[in-house]
């Protein structure tokens, strides 16, 4: 019985672990904030899922202690990860952090320049640096 | 023996993420992407205290797995809203 929760624990805890590894590699090696936030965002989620269920299951087989405060963690990191990554390439998109250089279609920008261009008049204002941005200067 | 063997590897591969991390975070171009990989960080923090708490065989620390999801995501949110704003609070007005 203890064997068995050994083996699903570091089974799992080692799946966790390489997609993490699979995640930062992504994070090194795409081109541009939107393709590395697609890669950190996604299986790093899927990375710490992973290993916390498999820590709740080894504890859940070895000790018969369910652990509800780990149950919370899991919930609140699937629930609130991909949000943050949502809200960060909104504000680089918003900020004309350029894509990368292969990319073939922009459909965001179209609707963006239409509806949601609202400092249009103070276009000059957004000062476009070498990959960076500077915050607008609020009155 | 192989168990805990396991798990110290499974601590290197994290610790060798957070070191991609941190290249990122140096590098970045962009402020977007070094609140992305601060954000991933604390991620990755979050199951190595998991890991940690296996390896350690204790209850002690599922309390901080909670609170540094929580913290995490609440820096990352006020780091997008004054990339997107240039304030974290507004004014009513």
């Amino acid at each position: 019985m203890s064997g068995s929760g050994e083996v699903i624990g570091a089974v799992l805890i080692l799946i966790g672990a390489i997609f993490s590894v699979i995640s930062a590699i992504g994070n090194v090696r795409l081109p541009d904030v939107y393709t590395r936030s697609h890669a950190a965002s996604k299986s790093s989620t899927l990375g710490v899922l992973s290993t916390l269920m498999g820590t709740l299951l080894y504890f859940l087989i070895l000790d018969g202690y369910f652990s509800i405060r780990l149950i919370l963690g899991i919930f609140f990191v699937f629930l609130t990860a991909p949000v943050a990554a949502h809200m960060i390439c909104r504000s680089a998109y918003r900020h004309h952090v350029p894509l990368a250089e292969s990319t073939v279609q922009d459909e965001l920008k179209d609707y963006y320049m239409e509806n949601e261009n609202l400092d249009s008049e103070d276009e000059e204002q957004v000062e476009v640096v070498e990959g960076g941005i500077k915050p607008l200067t609020v009155d | 023996m192989i168990f805990e063997t396991l798990m110290i590897i499974a601590l290197c591969l994290l610790v060798v993420a957070i070191m991609c991390n941190l290249y990122r975070i140096v590098k970045g171009p962009s402020s977007a992407d070094r609140v992305q990989a601060l954000d991933s960080v604390g991620i990755n923090i979050i199951a190595g205290i998991a890991v940690f708490s296996v390896f350690l065989h204790t209850h002690a620390f599922f309390d901080l797995i909670l609170l540094i999801g929580i913290l995490s995501f609440i820096g990352t949110t006020a780091f997008a809203k004054f990339l997107e704003r240039g304030v974290v609070i507004e004014r009513k007005r």
